[in-house]
This record gives C-alpha cells, sequence and structure tokens, in this order.
C-alpha cells in the first residue's frame, strides 16, 4: 500500500478527476502528450491515468535526455574515451547506456578512464587536477543542462584551460515536438508541456503549436495534481474550442524562461543542421554543437570521432515508444529480454524513460490501484 | 539528471560571486549561480538546482513540495543526492 500512502491528496485528484470527465465530449477520444519523461515517472508512479476517463490516453513523449542518444554517439564516446591520456567524464544517467559495444560501465569495468560526475564543474576540476591528461565531459540534456554546459565552457575559456573538452550532445525540445506534430503515425490533441525545460525557454517558443498546429500546450509541473490540473486547463480549452499556451507551473516556469541561460547557451553554441534522435531519426536543427569561439573547447574537433549510424537492435522497440506510437508493455522485449538491470533500449535505462518508469511502478494493476485509493479517500 | 532539486542558500562564497553554498536535504555543497545574474538569490532563500548550477528561485513551500516529490521517487533521488555530496565544485 506504499503507492497509496505516498499520493496524500487523493481526494482532490478524485475531484479533479469529475471535472475533467465532464468536460469529456461522449464518443470523442482525447491523445494528449506529455513530452517529458518526468512527468511520465509521476504518471506512473502515481497511477494517475486510473484517474481519468477512458476516452483520455496519455502519451509519452520525446523529453528524456538520456533516451534520445542514438548508438552511433555512445559508439562515438566510447571511442573518444578510449584515446590515449583521456578522462571521460559523464552523468550517472549515461553511465548504463548501452551502445554496439556495451556501456560505460562495462568500458569502465574493462579499465577505460570514465568518471561519474554531478556536474560539468566537477569535470572541470578534474582537469585542473590532472594537467597531463585530457578530460571530456559528455554533454547530454535539454535546454535544462545546456546552459551549464554553456557555463562550464565559458569558465574554461577564462581559465585558459588547455585539457578540458566537451562533446556535445545536447537536443533542443521544439524541433522533436514539431516532428511529432508533423509525423503521420500519431494523432494528438494536445500538450503537457515540459516543466524545467521551461523554466528557461519560457512558454513562448511553444505558441507555434496553438497558433498553426491548433493544439493547445499546458506548462506543467511534476506533481501529481499539477498533472491533473494541466489536462483540465487541456480539456477545457478543447471544449471551449482554444488552443493557447498556458501555464500551470507559473510559481516555477517565468513565461519568458531564464535570459541569462539562453543567453550563455547562444554566445557558446550553435544549432547543427541536423542530428540524429533514437526513434525519431535525422531532425534538423534539433541540436547543438560548441561554436567556433570556443573551438579549442570542442571534442569533436580535438579527436577522431568515428560517427558511424548504428541501427538499434531490432528487438528494441524504444523508438515507437518514444514517438508515443506505442505503450511501453507493448513492446516486444519489455519486461522480459529488457529490465532496468539489463536494458536493451534506452528507455529501460533512464528513470526518466518511459519503460523503467511503467516497469517500476506499473506492475500494479488498474482494478487494484482503483480499489486501494478508494479505501484510502474513506479513511478518516 | 534532468531532476530539479530545491536548495536553501546558506552563504555566497565571498571571493567567488558566482558561488553559493546550498543546503538540500542536509548535504551542503557549493553549486553556481551565475544564471541569476539577474536577479541573485540571498541567504535564506531557496533555489531549484540542475547539476549543479541554479536554474530558478522558488518560494519556501515550493521547495518544501518538490522535496517531498523527490523524496517519493526514491533511487532517482537518492542517486541524484548522492552524485551532489560527491561533488565539489570551486
Amino acid at each position: 500500500m506504499k503507492f497509496v500512502d505516498e499520493f496524500r491528496d487523493a481526494d482532490t485528484a478524485h475531484a479533479l478527476a469529475a471535472k475533467i470527465a465532464a468536460l469529456c465530449e461522449p464518443g470523442r477520444q482525447y491523445k494528449l502528450m506529455e513530452v517529458c519523461g518526468g512527468h511520465t515517472h509521476t504518471i506512473y508512479k502515481h497511477g494517475l491515468e486510473d484517474y481519468l476517463p477512458e476516452s483520455v490516453t496519455l502519451v509519452h513523449g520525446p523529453g528524456c535526455p538520456v533516451c534520445v542518444i542514438p548508438m552511433g554517439r555512445v559508439d562515438d564516446a566510447m571511442a573518444l574515451a578510449s584515446e590515449p591520456d583521456v578522462i571521460m567524464t559523464s552523468f550517472g544517467d549515461m553511465m548504463r547506456v548501452p551502445g554496439s559495444n556495451g556501456s560505460f560501465f562495462d568500458a569502465k569495468a574493462a579499465g577505460t578512464d570514465i568518471r561519474m560526475v554531478y556536474s560539468p564543474l566537477d569535470s572541470l576540476k578534474i582537469a585542473r587536477k590532472n594537467p597531463d591528461k585530457r578530460v571530456v565531459f559528455m554533454a547530454i540534456g535539454f535546454e535544462t543542462t545546456a546552459p551549464s554546459t554553456a557555463m562550464t565552457i565559458m569558465r574554461a575559456a577564462q581559465e585558459s584551460l588547455q585539457n578540458f573538452s566537451v562533446f556535445c550532445n545536447h537536443v533542443t525540445i521544439i524541433p522533436a515536438i514539431k516532428a511529432i506534430l508533423d509525423s503521420p503515425d500519431l494523432r494528438l490533441d494536445g500538450f503537457i508541456g515540459p516543466g524545467h525545460v521551461s523554466t528557461v525557454i519560457g512558454c513562448r517558443p511553444y505558441e507555434f503549436i496553438a497558433r498553426d498546429y491548433g493544439k493547445p500546450v499546458v506548462t506543467a509541473g511534476f506533481e501529481p495534481l499539477d498533472i491533473l490540473q494541466s489536462i483540465y486547463m487541456l480539456l477545457l480549452q478543447l471544449s471551449e474550442g482554444r488552443s493557447e499556451v498556458e501555464n500551470q507551473y507559473s510559481r516555477v516556469v517565468p513565461w519568458d524562461g531564464n535570459p541569462t541561460a539562453l543567453k550563455v547557451i547562444g554566445e557558446t553554441m550553435q544549432l547543427r543542421p541536423y542530428f540524429e534522435w533514437r526513434g525519431l531519426g535525422f531532425i534538423s536543427h534539433s541540436a547543438l554543437s560548441v561554436r567556433e569561439k570556443y573551438a579549442q573547447f570542442d571534442a569533436e574537433l580535438l579527436f577522431h570521432v568515428p560517427g558511424v549510424r548504428v541501427a538499434d537492435p531490432k528487438a528494441c522497440q524504444c523508438g515507437e515508444v518514444l514517438k508515443g506510437v506505442l505503450k511501453p508493455w507493448e513492446c516486444k522485449v519489455f519486461g522480459t529480454a529488457c529490465t532496468p538491470e539489463t536494458p536493451i533500449g534506452t528507455c529501460m535505462v533512464s528513470p526518466e524513460g518511459a519503460c523503467a518508469a511503467y516497469y517500476n511502478y506499473g506492475r500494479m494493476n488498474r482494478h487494484r490501484v482503483k480499489e486501494a485509493v478508494t479505501i484510502q479517500v474513506g479513511r478518516p | 539528471m534532468c531532476l530539479g532539486i530545491p536548495g536553501e542558500v546558506i552563504e555566497l562564497l565571498p571571493d567567488q560571486p558566482d558561488l553559493a553554498r546550498v543546503d538540500v536535504s542536509g548535504v551542503r555543497r557549493v553549486i553556481n549561480i551565475g544564471l541569476l545574474a539577474d536577479d541573485p538569490p540571498v541567504p535564506g532563500e531557496w533555489v531549484l538546482i540542475h547539476v549543479g548550477f541554479a536554474l530558478s528561485k522558488i518560494d519556501e513551500a515550493e521547495a518544501g513540495a518538490a522535496l517531498q516529490f523527490l523524496e517519493g521517487i526514491g533511487q532517482a533521488y537518492a542517486d541524484e543526492l548522492e552524485a551532489l555530496a560527491e561533488s565539489r565544485i570551486e
């Protein structure tokens, strides 16, 4: 019953659920995409789908930075890590992501110098302490982590550090959303906009979704009630025939984002002409590389990067899961060959990946969840 | 990595205006506050931290709610705190 005890506001949730149900037109199906992996996590952990009418489906989006890294890029990073005198540094989330020849963890076990860091600034410190080594930071993430990499590059430039570079894999969320909107596979009715990415980019970049595609967007917080509230706001827009960008998470997300963060990204990085995303393929202007001004910190210029495109393992259906075409449990290897302990695909690696989230929390069957929640609400 | 974690600013480092010591669930570490240069936090204020950088200011109630959410997440937050505890930003 751990699940239920943690969800203190189940009664408020039921009240919101009733308001949501009241907005649904009979016979109409609603598909809403939560873009951010953090939201996916909350949805599965709290069984939020069980609060929703059958006609509302939540579709999990591509907003898990580890999940969208294509296999070829992992192989490139491995190639960099195995160059002489290199110390590769990486966030913990990246360590278990499988490339075609194993993960960072496997390479580390085999003797390659790969170190886990909390922050790119920790990577910088390793560089300062090891002047005879070449320290590479494996930069991944959306606009939430890109400013940190940008600030670190600027700091390295100030200090004229000679032995620090960044293997830049930062991606931008808007082109991915556009690719999904343009994909014929999926008909969506609205978007639950990412929370923390929006603290950086603000809400304006989503306006094209409302204006050009006629779909509502509501930027949402991470608590269960935030998500239910956002679903309510989306359905209210749909019922009133509106498509606007609204900010449910205004207590954290400023409408214009964080201008300083955007400025430092612009100072140090530029859009790549195209970048490969796992599952979504090549998307134009969807990723960042280090600007020429900071070329001495660009690992792609300092080292030989193989750049070979590697197809995902045949059994893996992360691509379909990332596009929201398949639910995690519909993948052929979900929970059998692919588990968080021995992941085949990236969606099972990261705690924000839809598969890992579902695997960890989704085992309770829906009937039992509903029963348990009812009991909890009924308690004095 | 993608988790924003709330921390209370304890002190600004006197000789490094970009750095502040924060308390995150009892773990005290130094983070960079350069991204909040337009409105720098002062001791007692709360910030949302991503990979060693404060990305936005939040109020205490929001910090409390965010912490409760993170503690509920379990392993992912434990991992993040463990990584933070290893961090030595300077």
